[in-house]
Order: C-alpha cells, then structure tokens, then sequence
C-alpha cells in the first residue's frame, strides 16, 4: 500500500507515509547463505539482503576454498602441476588436464600423437557428459526433486567405471598429461564404452520426461534470472551459461584444437522454448542437449580410434623446458572456458600460471543477474550457472 | 583484423601512449602505458571497426627484475552469425600488457566497460598487487584505497603471487611453519 | 555379523559414567514426575463438573484464534495482504469451532486428555523409554545385530500394532457394556463411561469366574481404564512413524533404483528405525545458546501433542476410537491447526534466520491450505449429514459404489482438493516449502537434534496418516471393504471372524487404506520437484479456494435435487454415481496394475549396464 502512495508521491519519505497511512514498517534483514548451506554447491557464500522472500542484493564471498594453485604452479614443473589441474573443476579433471597439457604443447611446440588426439577428445567428452550429469541432478535437487539426482550419478558411475579402467582414478584422473595421455585404453574399451552410449543416450528422454518437461520445474525456472547475449559477453561469461543467452559460440568450432573439427556436432542454444531467452531453464537444458552431442562426439572418436593405431604419448613430455615467452591458452571446458596463461622463463618451471576457472567469471554476475527475485529463486540461478568452487577459488 | 593492423591503428590513434607491439611472441601483445590505457580501452571497447566485448581474462606477473607489474588483459571481439548455421565467430583477438612500475602499481579500472573486469581486478590486485584505480568495489584501509581482496581474507597482509613476497609464520594464531621450518617452498 | 564386535561399546571413562549418571537421574526423575502430573491431571479433570471442562474445551476454538492473532502481524510485518487477510480468516475460523463446540455436548475428559494429560504422558513414557534405552544400551543393540531375534522381533512389531488398536478397543468394548448395564453412565456421548463399583464389577461373573472380578478391581476406576487405552494410543502413534519412515525409505530407494536400508535387523533394514531413534537419543541435546531455551524446549512438544490428540477422535473402526466424538472431524481439524503454533515457536526461539523462513512459510502455507481443506471436508460432511465420523463411515458399507467419493461429481473433486490440501498442512512434497533443504537448510528444525528432532519428525508423521484417515473415512468408504457388510459371515466362529476382518470391517482395512494414500504420498514426493511460495499461495487463493467454493455449492444443489421429490434427477444421479464408481475402479486398478508392474520388472527397469560393473574397474 504504502508502495503505490508512494508512487503518486515520490517526493514523501518511506517511513512518513507509511506512519501516516498505518501500514505497518518493514526492515530488511540481511541472511548469510553459506558457507555451509546445501544448495550453494561447495563453499560460497552469499550474503543476501532480503525484504520479507524478496531478495533485494546478493553479495558473493568466495576464497573459502583458495589452495594457492597458482602459487604451487610457479614451484613445480608443468608435468608435476597435472595433479593440481584436476582439483580445480573436480568434476571435470580431464578437461583440466587437457587445457593445461595444451597450454604447455603450445608453449613449447610439442608434437602430440594422433591416437592421444582421439583418446582425448573421447575422455574430454566423456568427462563433459558426467559433469553435465552432475549438473543436471544438482539442479534437480536445488529444486526439490531428489530422485534425478540418484539417476544422473548412476549414469555418472559407469563413465568412472571406464574412467578408473583406463588411468585408475575415479575423480582425479591426471590422466590426459603433457604429450598425450599417461596410458593407453584398455583393452574391449571401444565396445564397452560404446555399449554405454547406446545405453546411455535414451536416459536422456527419460531425463527431460522426468525433470526438464515436469510442469512445477518448468515454473520454478522459466522467466527467472534471465541473462541477456549482450550482458553475458560484457561479463565475459563462458560455456553453456554463455550458450543459455542464445550466442552460438563454442570454442571447438571457433578454434578447433584436438582435431575437433574432423567431428560432426552441433552447438545446442537456448532458444527461450519456456519462457524469455537466457533464462535458468535455458542454462540447463543447453546442458542437456550438449550431452547428446558429446554421445554424437564419442560415437566418431571411438570409429577413429579403432583405426588409428600408434603412440598415445610423446616421449619428452615429462621433461619439457619452458622457452623465454609466454601462453594464453583457452579451452571449451564443460562449464566454459578454462584458460591457462604460462610465463616461462627458459627453466623447467614456470615463472608464471594462471588459471581462468569458467566457474569464475561465470560466477561474477551474480551480483547482477539475482535482484529482486524470490529466495526461492538464488538457488535456481546459481545452479544453473552451474559453479564448482575448487575452480572459483583455486 | 590481425594483431599488426591493431597496433598500427593503435600507434597512429595515440601516437604518446608509448605503444609498443610484440608479435614475435607465442602470445602476440601489445603494451600500453598505464597512463594511457583508459582511453585505449575505450577505443578497444567502441571502436566500431574493433568492438573487443569480451575481456576474457586479466593476469597480473610480477617481473620482479625489470621491475615492473603487468597486467595482461586478453579480448575477443564477438561476431554476430552471418552464416545460416547462427554460429558466432571471433572477429579478432587482442592481448595488452599493461606494465606498471612495481613500487606504485596503479592502472586505471575499465570495470565500466567490461563487467567481467570487476572480479579479475580484485582478484589481481589481491595476489599480484596492481591497484586499479575507481574500482567500482574499493575499499579504504592502511594500505590506501585499493579493489576490495576475493581470495584471500580482507585483512591479510601482502601480494602472494609477488617474487618477494614472505609467507606469514602466522595468522590470527594459526602457525603457517612447515615441519621442517621452512616458511618457503623448496624450488621458490 | 551376529556377534561382530562394536567399537563404540567400550568400557566408558569416569568423567563420562558420571555424566551418563546424571542423565538417567534427570531422564528417571522427570520422566516419572511428568508421569505423576499427567495422572494427577487426569484425575481432576474427571473430577471436574461438565461446565468447567466446556469452557476450556472452548479454548480448543480459541486457540486457532490466537494463531490467527499471531499471524496477522507476521502478515504486517511481510507486508502481505494475502498473509494477514489469512490471520483474520484463521480467528473466524477458530471462532466458529470454538462456537460450534460450545453448542454442543462435550465429555469435559477429553480437555484434560488433550492439553494437560498427554502431553506429560507421553513425554514421561518417552523420557522412560530413553532411560531404559540408555541402561540397556549394549543389550539392546545386541539384541538388534542378531538375526533371528530381529525377525521375531519385527512380526512382534506387526502384531503389536495390531494388537494395540484392538486391546484398547476390547477393553472400552468390555467396560462399556458394564456401564450400560449400570446406569451409571453420566456423559453418554462417550462409549467409556463413569466408575463402576466393585460389587457391580463382580455381577458380571458368575460362578466360579466371581473372583477374576476382584483381579480386574482396577478397572473400576475410569482413570485406570483410560489410562490404559492412552497407552494403546500413544503407542500406536509411536509405532506409525517408525515403520512409515522405514517404508518412506525404502520406497524412495526403490524409486531411485537402489535398495535403500538393507543391514540393521537383517531382512531389508526392518530395524533402521528403530536404531536411528536409539542413536537420536543418545544425540547431543542442543539449545541455542542466544536462542529462547525456554519456548526451543517448549515447541516440539506443542507440535507433537495436538498430532497425538487427532488420534483421540479418530476412529479405526466402529468400536475401535478413543472417543467417539459428535464433533470428531471439527476436532481433529483444530487439533492438527495448533501444530503450527509449534513450529513458529521452534522457529522463533531456534535464533536463526533460516528458521524463522520456515516458520513464516509453515505458518503462511498451513493456516491458507486448512480454509479450501475444511471446504472440501464440507461436501461429505453435507452429503452424509453428520459429523461424527463413525455415523459418515456408516453410511459408506454398502460396498464400493457406496463411498462417497463416487456420490457425486462434486464429491471426487472435492477428494482431490482435499488430498491437495491435505499435502500442503503436512508440509510434504511438493508443498515442503517450510523444511526445503536447497533454500532453507533444514528451515524451522534447523537448530533441533537428537530427540526433539525427532518429536517434530513423529509429529508430522502422525498428521500424516491423520489426514489420510479423515480421507478414508470421509471418502474412501472408511475401514468397510470394497464389497457390501451385508455379505459377511455372520457367524461367531473365528474363520467367519477373520474373513470379516479381512474383507470386510474393521482396522486392518482401516490401516491398509490410509498405507495407500500414504504411499501415494510418498510417490509424489520422490517424483515432483518442490513449488515456490507464490506459486504456493497461488494454488491456494487462486484455484483451490474458488474450486472448492464451487464444489460446495454445487453439492449443496445436488443434495437439493437428489432425493425423492425430483423422481427425475434421482434416477440421473444413480446412473452418474455408477458411472463415478467405474471410474474409481479405473483409477484403483491402474494403480494396482502400476505398482504390479513396477515390482515385475524392477530389474528391467535399472538396465542390465548398471548391475554389472565394467571389469578391471
């Protein structure tokens, strides 16, 4: 009431007109989400100044998480450094590994076999797939719905079952490193993992059946925390929070690395089919239709790798030296862009890296994008930004 | 348009800012004076021929022997699909170094042009040091008025990722000296 | 695994004998003294003249009513219209009830029963039963890792539960019977009736039975025989958390393709329950330390009693209720409205932020669902034209096309608003706003551990199957079977006996009928993604509320035209009831046939990829 007096009345202060009309005063409360608190997705913590549900500011803190990544990187040598790279996006080790072996190929020039190109474009997809599922059953559960969650981690299993058969590690694989990957693929991997596709890519109807589609989900999504293509570039937003605001832009097609472009694919887009472009029910359904294309992705690679046999590693990537010069070098990881910058200063170490973690910049709309929603609806938009926080703080 | 052609346009648009290309690098920059770099930013931004939108990232190195901080900052320039695929190109891709004379590293803040500068600013004046001046999130304390820290806490002391810098042997009663007392690491 | 060796069973230091020590001192002591008081209470309230018991029982009408007070401002201070508008509907509400119960007359017991009796009861039982837990720890938890004696202990689990509905029952049955005889019956809207004299005890035995009258003397007084059944009541309640969350699990981990408790007790994790309220007992009891210790301790205990005092009117089969109350569904109604008082205390005193989320959205959610779940209640209630539930759920024997549900079309839209509704005032899924993990932590029980976590867990189990119940009764043909009493045997034999349990009447049907709603519950719950506020309150004022508006004025002008004036439009709205109870036998055999199918091919369902690991991994 005192809201539409006040708006007739602009000249009247808040508190006069509300003494004088009787309503009753209101004051803001300002609520700490996180560090700890289930839907923030690790240790972010947002400080929120509410009005009643309405959400009025939402100041993100991170650092909750910061392990001196880049401090560690200026005291090892690059082939030391892969171990760290994985516990960055520890939901995505391999494309980590994968920018940071590319970073130091292209620095130093190293020559990379062509069966290590194919595995890692299978174990990068792979890998995207299981972090797209993580992201979808997260964001399941930021919405109450618990039980898309259990199946996205039974999918997630298998593709750590193939994971673990090839370099023995479920979640920090240091598998693709500098030169290659560490081990070859094990043996009937071709048919097993193809197996898993063809099991695997009809799950993908049951997802949308059960979650993407769901009436309630569609409302609690659509129309909320919408991000428009100008202001996602302008905060340099990356990925499929990128691709959510309708741009068409994916770096496999931009710059392909890997031999990406010898792969048939598309790049999934919002389209705003639920409600206005870029919004949360966007974000998540270009995941969705990324993991189709990864299955189409793997599908081409495993044909490939069949008929390319030969060496899976370059002999001297363990040993590489750092000429004087430096590296900015980006890849399309699962949640965007994740650059590496090296300096090298012609010793084994380098004398500089830096990491551009998607989760970053990703991260850094918040402030701009959760204003004047519901309480309900933070949780929505920061889940379908889809951050790990190992990569925010490093 | 190529990395020369820039900086050509560069050289001739501000003939004083001291441009300097360097194109025989693996990451092909150029380096504009501090001083300078707000109205090349702006050109960078609103130039219609350039229109680099996209600030992908911000490293701040300290070369610690030249005695300087720099900042690099690497831009896209997005182009909107002319194909019938819709798919986005890149019209050009720009790195600046930004160097910074390290005993009063201050660079002026395009936060206002870039929204994605906001949290690489603090986040390289935290580790690095480089004090962006107007940063829209500033705070004011012993140290001047410097970007608000992200990663580390508001209160810590120092640049981390500076080659001098001496890790803390403590912090708010927490010991920070390794078994072997040794407060730096062994390659460092 | 029978006799595995159990780390946290070691011999306990000194500093910790002592601490445990005084736990059971004060566990003991207070369990006793609450004992003692709800007895006391008990008997003055028998003692006390019908007046003085209405008067208070008013209170009961007048407690929504301060609910209402209390939402108001919580409405101002959100700046909620709808809210405050909520808080002024809640006193007329609590008004009427309160004028309605007035009107009628009221056994002054059942006050004293629902305020000030139970609820020390129960806590003295629970505090004993934490001792006694705490003293045979390591017995106890021996007891549960053998097998064999899990599994006798589980039957004696289903047994029991039947065993105490029907104990209590038997015994009202007994002494009512006496007291009619007697005439000393003064209040005779109860079925358990005043004291009875030894002497009027012994003239029901005969012969050689005469002295088993003076084994039984305690039965003589009213106080005794109540007290029994509140045991048979307040374990019942006990006893319907513990397996409806066992089975809530399990059915979630069917849903979720995995096998959800499997090892405690051996078969399928039968045990579970009862070894998490073993390790909630021996939880650290927690208070706030900036928070109000007092109203913190207070508040489980305000959301748990008035759960337990639903049970009082509710009936579980003809004989077996408490109370057969003229106003029973007007009771439980109120009763489970006051719970929300506890939950804003709980969400108030916890100091925390997240808390007072849940407690305003509990308050809001609960107090705007219960006006289109007390409209919907109208249309049987107009239909069958009575309140108690016993004279609705007898109305309904004639079989599966005489449930109501099927009376008319207004009737089974009227059960959906309902069991809508009725979801919403449980706070479950897709409704569980006041407790939503992803936005609020835990939201008003976010500061609670141990056992008064537990108190608001029963509680809202409790109302659960309390509102599956009144679905039951009012609907779904009450604890008759799907084929009309009139074909029982009618014999006194035991055969004819259990077929008519069975098949036909009684609370085993009772309590299969509310499992199904209840399992319909759960199956939304682990499927549907949760709501957000607006949308909520939304459902509420935008659709249920002028729905079910609509459906009781359509039923009011149905009930105008069916009977035998309109010769026309009765025959119309016989062949619409059939047509409605087909529907209903769709419906049901649907279900059936889902979850039938579901079972057969629950390994199909998972895939074979996710049985068989890939070898080497």
């Amino acid at each position: 009431m005192a809201d539409t007096v006040l708006e007739s009345r602009p000249d009247l202060n808040l508190d006069v007109v509300r003494d004088e009309i009787g309503d009753v005063r209101t004051e803001e409360m300002l609520v700490n989400m996180g560090p700890q608190h289930p839907s923030t997705h690790g240790v972010l913590r947002i400080v929120l100044r509410t009005d009643g549900e309405m959400v009025l500011e939402a100041v993100p803190h991170i650092g909750y998480l910061h392990r001196c990544a880049e401090k560690i990187g200026e005291n090892v040598a690059p082939y030391q450094y892969i171990p760290y790279t994985d516990r960055m996006d520890y939901l995505a080790g391999m494309n980590n590994n994968l920018a940071f072996s590319l970073a130091i190929e292209a620095l130093t020039g190293l020559e990379v076999p062509k069966r290590a190109q194919v595995i890692r474009v299978i174990f990068a997809e792979m890998n995207r797939i299981a972090s797209h599922l993580v992201s979808m059953g997260a964001y399941g559960l930021d919405m109450g719905a618990f039980t898309p969650f259990l199946y996205a981690f039974r999918e997630r299993e298998r593709i750590l079952d193939l994971f673990e058969a090839s370099c023995g590690a479920r979640l920090t694989y240091s598998y693709i490193t500098i030169g290659g990957v560490t081990d070859d693929v094990p043996e009937r991997f071709i048919d097993v993992c193809r197996e898993y596709l063809d099991y695997f890519e009809p799950k993908i109807a049951e997802y949308n059946n059960l979650l993407s589609f769901n009436h309630i989900f569609v409302k609690r999504t659509a129309n909320v925390g919408i991000i428009s293509a100008e202001k996602a570039i302008n905060w340099g937003l990356s990925g499929p929070s990128l691709r959510g605001s309708g741009v068409k832009w994916d770096l496999r097609k931009v710059h392909p690395d890997c031999g990406y472009d010898e792969y048939d694919f598309d790049i999934p887009v919002g389209q705003g089919l639920k409600g206005q472009l870029g919004d949360c029910w966007d974000r998540y359904f270009v995941r969705i239709q990324e993991m189709q294309q990864s299955v189409r992705i793997v599908r081409q690679a495993l044909d490939k790798l069949a008929g390319t046999p030969g060496e899976y590693k370059h002999k001297s990537g363990k040993s590489v030296k750092l000429p004087k010069d430096e590296i900015y070098y980006e890849i399309e990881g699962a949640r965007g862009q994740l650059g590496f910058f090296i300096q090298g200063d012609g010793s084994q170490i380098p004398y500089r890296v830096k990491a551009r973690g998607p989760s970053y910049c990703n991260l850094s709309i918040t402030n701009e994008v959760v204003k004047d929603c519901l309480l309900a609806d933070v949780p929505a938009i920061i889940g379908s930004i889809d951050v790990v926080m190992g990569e925010v703080d490093r | 348009m190529t990395i020369e052609g820039i900086a050509n346009l560069l050289k001739e648009k501000f003939p004083d800012a001291g441009i300097e290309a360097r194109l025989e690098s693996r990451h092909p920059h150029v380096i504009v004076k501090p001083e300078h770099w707000l109205t090349v930013a702006e050109f960078l931004r609103n130039d219609p021929q350039l229109k680099f939108d996209w600030l992908r990232c911000i490293t701040g190195v300290d070369y610690i022997e030249d005695k300087q901080l720099a900042a690099i900052y690497d831009f896209h320039s997005t182009q909107r699909p002319a194909q019938s695929d819709g798919l986005w190109s890149a019209r050009g891709e720009l790195s600046v170094k930004v160097l910074a004379p390290r005993d009063n590293p201050m660079v002026p803040s395009v936060c206002h042009l870039w929204g994605a500068a906001d949290w690489h600013e603090r986040e390289t004046y935290d580790l690095v040091g480089i004090n962006f001046q107007n940063h829209p999130d500033s705070v004011d304390d012993l140290n001047g008025r410097h970007p608000r820290r992200i990663l580390c806490p508001d209160d810590w002391q120092g640049h981390p990722l500076q080659k001098d810098y001496e890790f803390p042997l403590e912090y708010h009663g927490i010991p920070a000296v390794t078994e072997f007392g040794q407060t730096r690491p062994l390659h460092g | 695994m029978s006799q595995a060796t159990i780390p946290w069973i070691e011999p306990v230091p000194e500093k910790r004998v002592a601490m445990r020590r005084k736990a059971l001192l004060v566990l003991f002591g207070g369990g006793l003294t609450a004992l003692i008081v709800g007895c006391v209470m008990l008997g003055v309230f028998r003692a006390l003249p019908d007046q003085v018991g209405t008067i208070v029982f008013i209170l009961a009408g007048v407690l929504p009513i301060l609910g209402g007070l209390g939402l108001i401002p919580l409405g101002l201070l959100n700046g909620s219209v709808v809210l405050t508008t909520l808080g002024f509907a809640q006193i007329g509400i609590g008004a009427l009830v309160g004028g309605l119960l007035k009107a009628t007359p009221i056994d002054p017991l059942v006050v004293g029963v629902l305020l000030l009796v139970i609820g020390p009861i129960a806590a003295g039982l629970a505090m004993l039963t934490a001792a006694g837990v705490i003293v045979a720890f390591k017995q106890v938890v021996q007891l549960l890792l053998m097998r064999w004696t899990a599994l006798i202990l589980f039957c004696g689990g289903i047994v029991s539960i039947i065993l105490l509905v029907w104990a209590h029952a038997f015994v009202f049955r007994y002494v009512a019977q006496l007291a009619n005889d007697t005439t000393l019956n003064t209040s005779a809207t109860t079925t358990f009736g005043g004291d009875l004299t030894i002497a009027e005890l012994s003239t029901r035995f005969s012969g050689n039975w005469r002295p088993v009258a003076f084994v039984l003397w305690p039965l003589q007084f009213g106080l005794i025989r109540d007290l029994i059944a509140m045991g048979g009541v307040i374990g019942f309640i006990s006893i319907i958390p513990l397996y409806t969350i066992w089975w809530e699990r399990k059915v979630a981990g069917r849903i979720q393709s995995r096998l959800g408790p499997m090892r405690v007790g051996g078969w399928h994790g039968w045990a579970q329950s009862f070894a998490d309220g073993m390790k909630l007992i021996c939880k650290e009891d927690f208070v706030p330390p900036e928070g109000d210790g007092t109203l913190f301790r207070l508040a489980p205990y305000l959301a748990f009693v008035p759960a337990i005092c639903a049970f009082i009117a509710l009936p579980f089969a003809t004989t077996y209720v408490f109370r057969d109350l003229d106003v029973a569904l007007l009771f439980i109604l109120a009763m489970l409205g006051i719970e929300v008082l506890g939950v804003i205390i709980a969400g108030w005193a916890s100091n925390n932020k997240w808390s007072v989320y849940g407690a305003m959205r509990e308050a809001c959610q609960m107090v705007s669902y219960e006006i289109p779940m007390g409209m919907a209640l109208l249309v049987p209630v107009m239909t069958a034209g009575a309140l108690r539930l016993t004279d609705i759920a007898k109305l309904q024997q004639d079989g599966f096309g005489s449930w109501l549900a099927w009376n008319n079309p207004f009737c089974l839209i009227a059960f959906f608003c309902y069991y809508t509704a009725s979801l919403a005032s449980c706070k479950r899924a897709p409704f569980d706003l006041p407790e939503s993990e992803s936005e609020l932590v835990a939201g008003f029980h976010t500061e609670y551990s141990g056992f008064r976590w537990s108190l608001f867990f029963f509680a809202e189990y409790a109302a659960m199957f309390a509102v599956s119940g009144l679905a039951v009764i009012l609907f779904l043909g009450a604890w008759y079977g799907p084929l009309p009493l009139s074909w029982a045997p009618a014999g006194n034999d035991i055969a004819s006996a259990v077929v008519r349990g069975l098949l036909f009447d009684g609370p085993i049907l009772f309590i299969l009928k509310c499992g199904l709603l209840l399992y319909v519950q759960i199956w939304i719950r682990w499927t549907l993604p949760r709501i957000r506020i607006d949308q909520v309150l939304y459902a509420c004022i935008q659709v249920l509320l002028p729905l079910t508006m609509l459906v009781v004025l359509g039923s009011t002008f149905w009930l105008l035209f069916d009977n035998s004036a309109h010769p026309a439009f009765e025959s119309f709205a016989k062949v619409v009831r059939g047509l409605l109870s087909l529907v209903g036998v769709v419906i049901s055999i649907a279900i059936a046939g889902f979850i039938i199918f579901g079972f057969v091919n629950r390994r199909r369902l998972v895939g074979t990829l996710a049985i068989e690991h890939f070898p080497g991994s």
